[in-house]
């Protein structure tokens, strides 16, 4: 009864006045819900990175927590620019997005072109495909050690079943000039299929008209393919890229668990080289600024990701 | 070629179809083979598993299953003839290689901690997720796009730079190796990717639902839910999918800040030793467990499974 009343008072009055009797301001409603988020990125997310930075400007080591903390200004950031290793890490990195990418591109595309060409079954073997992509690429890429093995292993033998290579010779991960390439196999095989997937969801996005009045211009598949097909999926290939490009300039669960950055060396990766100077040298200090440069970086790599999802968005 | 007829002009002719399927089954099917390898190498012995040429065709042991859910010692023949009859399956197996079970291995405790900071942490991201992208989707929000690209950013952060500072703060706060630190954790990082994917299909949703609701004498808090609620059950369920996957399959995180009480099973299943080095058989059979939950979720995902990689940009 007395909830009737309210109500009917409630529709009588004027808008804003009638927000506030029902409760709260369609504005304060928009910060309750979402301040819950912001709070716990900025205390996750926020606090800790101010935090490394400060800690870039220290020689702290958290190992040896009791040690007086010197501040010691811009050091740690002269140090690694002028740090060989750290100049190596970054090159064997951008060895690693090159190639990866490169390959999951161009077999990602084919992928998805073939698929496009909708043969029956086609559904049921995409799903096949898109499988290894949502396994943990630890647990996978830990897995592939096994099949890496020189002569037990799966790989070396199917290898050495084709190339005529005595199986014993073909040392996947301890040799210096296959080690890379070990981790870019598993990489590919891994995240193809994330390729093809968003690639076919831009071929898919082509409208049949385009083709149609091709066709009627008389022109050639080959021109067709040139002048249509890939200019209007690019940027959706453009989206994959680059996702895996900042995906893969963090690469840090596969390397660990194959190769561990070696043999000596070859395969460390940023993240590795991080990992070592921040958990096993306990260099907390320089590992910071280290840390803060990737961030730096892969916040410029976001920037231009979230303008290209938004110009997939406007299609 | 006339166009009259009624087919497409342009689809594929049924040759380039017949290529194209074969080139796509036969890709399919290596891509696979990784995965079949695990699942065969967790029914063989450890001498079958390493033996060369790696057999295809082997005779099927729980050998592999026994030993990832047990530790063992090894005994004298005569100690194990003295002890009494075999109590189980994999007591007999252990037996027939000179070993007794002393326990249960550390498996259990590691799967169920990767359940429960998984399920934890998805449910805080996901309710968390809702209201936000309620709230971005519906309410005009001051410096909108430029929250969403934080939100978003956090998620791009490189792990092993997250975790020095994090390692430093948990250490502190007394959360280093807790199932609650990792769920703060999970959820900070999942929350960005439950906002723009709700987000999404919240923006679906049309208003004139809530509007109607709300003239009815719903409040909006009312109208949101009991309208918009009800129909995004199908979004709010695969972004929980989606968020369960990532924190189930995460790796440096739980590698680097967790070591004994809270760690999940990715750090731990690369740890599983026999004897001789790496107990392959048991290892393909930790891996197997963990990954049926996966592929279970990726069938039932594929529909929207373009959407969650994407952060809801691109929509079939």
């Amino acid at each position: 009864m007395l909830n009737r009343t309210a109500d009917s008072v409630a529709r009588a009055t004027p808008e804003p006045l009638a927000r506030k009797v029902r409760g709260i301001s369609d504005k304060g409603l928009a910060w309750l819900f979402i301040s819950p988020t912001i709070l716990l990125l900025l205390a996750i997310n926020i606090f800790p990175l101010f935090w490394a930075i400060y800690l870039s400007f220290t020689n702290y080591r958290a190992n040896r927590p009791n040690e007086v903390v010197k501040n010691v200004g811009l050091a740690n950031y002269k140090r690694i620019l002028g740090d060989q290793d750290i100049w190596i890490a970054m090159q064997t990195t951008a060895h690693f997005v090159f190639w990866t990418i490169l390959l999951q591109t161009l077999i990602g595309f084919t992928l998805a072109w073939l698929i496009d060409r909708k043969f029956r079954g086609h559904a049921f073997w995409t799903t096949i495909i898109l499988v290894p992509m949502m396994l943990s690429p630890a647990v996978v890429g830990n897995f592939w050690r096994f099949l890496y093995e020189p002569q037990i292993g799966l790989f070396a033998y199917a290898i050495s079943f084709v190339s005529g290579i005595p199986p014993t010779d073909i040392q996947m991960l301890s040799n210096v000039s296959l080690a890379p390439w070990s981790i870019i196999i598993v990489d590919t095989w891994m995240w193809t299929p994330y390729v093809m997937l968003i690639c076919l969801a831009g071929l898919r996005s082509i409208p049949e008209y385009i083709y149609e009045a091709a066709e009627v211009d008389r022109a050639s598949n080959w021109r067709q393919f040139w002048s249509i097909t890939l200019p209007m999926a690019l940027p959706f290939i453009m989206l994959a890229v680059l996702f895996r490009g900042i995906e893969n300039f963090k690469m840090f669960d596969m390397v660990n668990l194959l190769t561990g950055g070696g043999p000596g060396s070859t395969t460390e990766v940023a993240s590795i080289t991080l990992k070592r100077q921040a958990f096993e040298s306990w260099r907390t200090g320089y590992s910071s600024a280290f840390a803060i440069i990737l961030f730096v970086a892969v916040f410029g790599l976001a920037n231009i990701y979230v303008k290209a999802l938004n110009k997939v968005k406007q299609r | 070629m006339s166009l009259t007829t009624a087919h497409s002009v342009v689809a594929p002719s049924a040759n380039s179809k017949l290529i194209a399927g074969t080139i796509i089954v036969a890709y399919a099917l290596i891509s696979i083979v990784p995965l079949l390898w695990i699942f065969a190498t967790s029914f063989k012995t450890p001498p079958d598993s390493i033996a060369y040429p790696p057999k295809i065709v082997f005779q099927p042991s729980l050998e592999g299953y026994c030993n990832l859910f047990t530790t063992r010692t090894r005994q004298t023949p005569e100690y194990i003839n003295s002890l009494g009859p075999a109590t189980g399956l994999c007591d007999e197996t252990v037996r027939k290689r000179n070993m007794v079970i002393a326990g249960p291995s550390n498996f259990m405790p590691r799967f169920v901690n990767s359940l429960i900071i998984a399920f934890g942490s998805t449910f805080c991201a996901v309710f968390l997720g809702t209201l936000s992208a309620y709230g971005f989707s519906r309410f005009k929000v001051p410096l909108a796009d430029d929250l969403l690209f934080f939100i978003l950013s956090t998620r791009m952060m490189p792990p092993i730079a997250v975790a020095i500072p994090i390692y430093l703060m948990y250490r502190e706060l007394g959360l280093s190796d807790t199932a609650l630190g990792m769920i703060l954790l999970y959820t900070a990082v999942n929350v960005s990717l439950a906002v723009w994917l709700l987000k999404g299909f919240i923006d679906e949703i049309p208003r004139e639902y809530e509007e109607a609701a709300m003239i009815d004498g719903y409040t909006r808090l009312q109208a949101f839910w009991r309208t918009v609620l009800p129909q995004a059950t199908t979004g709010i369920a695969a972004t929980a999918i989606f968020c369960l996957i990532f924190a189930w399959n995460e790796y440096a995180f739980a590698a680097l800040l967790t070591s004994g009480t809270a760690q999940t099973a990715p750090p731990f299943i690369p740890t599983i030793i026999g004897e001789g080095g790496q107990d392959w058989p048991a290892v393909a059979a930790g891996t197997t467990i963990f990954l049926v939950p996966i592929l279970v979720f990726t069938i039932l995902l594929r529909k929207q499974l373009l959407r969650g990689i994407t952060f809801g940009a691109v929509r079939k």
